[in-house]
């Protein structure tokens, strides 16, 4: 049971990975990155399941809120950049290019 | 694991990973975000198979609820930026498809061959265990959590308010 578990976490982390390394859409990056924390998400629960460790559900409840703060801070900045450089593809910000 | 139990992991497993794949393969950025929110909702399904009911109401009532529908605002928001003529969806697919494969079968080597309890040996974890922890050991934390939300929200306002006029100038 756990080895699934486990490789279920393992696919949707490396599904992330693959989100950050091949979008070019900077929301893309956000929506793989969600993917990327919700594996972690995945094994805190797990592990405090089966080894009965209480802490590890709170673990788990604070990386929810940070990603809910870095999606928040992610799309502020996205939106920023819509209005100052046009674009939303993070490979078209060259705003700091002189 | 009881057979029910197995099928519904089954069932669960097979909704986040094709919710996965199309969250990073699908070209339509929005369909892309529903479909993070076929995933948010799948893992809220295994936290119950976890027995972590509060969890998973956290998880869809924050995830589902509030980040999904701030990411498609976003995408609303920018809507016109989406398509730009000579900007493909994707790029560098192959490395890619290697890297993060090469990252699977390098992390299912380091962990399949360990030996885990094959059942659970606790107890499920109440509610109220964790909400005594959030009070007791894990006080620092959880209002360090809260500092992080105002700074934020500050942030996100700050850098998303639009210029006022006499502001352009420098």
């Amino acid at each position: 049971m756990v080895r699934f578990f486990l490789l279920l976490s393992h696919a949707l982390f490396a599904l992330g990975l693959y989100g950050i390394l091949t979008r070019r859409n900077a929301i893309g990056l956000l929506l793989s990155v969600e993917l990327i924390l919700n594996a972690a998400v995945l094994n805190f629960v797990l592990f405090g399941r089966v080894f009965g460790h209480v802490q590890a559900q709170a673990f788990a409840l604070f990386i929810i809120a940070l990603a809910a703060c870095e999606a928040v801070v992610g799309l502020a900045i996205v939106l920023s950049l819509s209005r100052n450089a046009k674009t939303v593809f993070a490979d078209r910000v060259d705003l700091l290019k002189g | 694991m009881a057979p029910v139990q197995m099928m519904a992991f089954g069932v669960l497993a097979a909704v986040v990973l094709i919710g996965a794949l199309w969250v990073v393969i699908l070209k339509n950025l929005f369909r892309a975000a529903l479909s993070l929110g076929l995933v948010l909702l799948g893992v809220a399904g295994l936290f119950i198979l976890l027995e972590a009911e509060f969890l998973a109401f956290v998880q869809i009532l924050i995830y589902v609820g509030a980040i999904l529908t701030l990411v498609v605002f976003a995408i609303m928001l920018t809507a016109r930026l989406q398509t730009a003529p000579e900007a493909s969806a994707s790029r560098q697919i192959v490395p890619a498809a290697v890297a993060s494969l090469g990252l699977f079968v390098v992390l299912a080597a380091a962990t399949l061959p360990l030996t885990w309890p094959s059942a659970p040996s606790a107890e499920a974890i109440p509610p109220a265990a964790l909400g005594r922890q959030l009070i007791g050991p894990l006080a620092l934390p959880f209002e360090v959590i809260s500092l992080v939300f105002v700074a934020a929200i500050v942030g996100a306002i700050a850098v998303a308010s639009p210029r006022r006029p006499q502001d352009s100038s420098h």
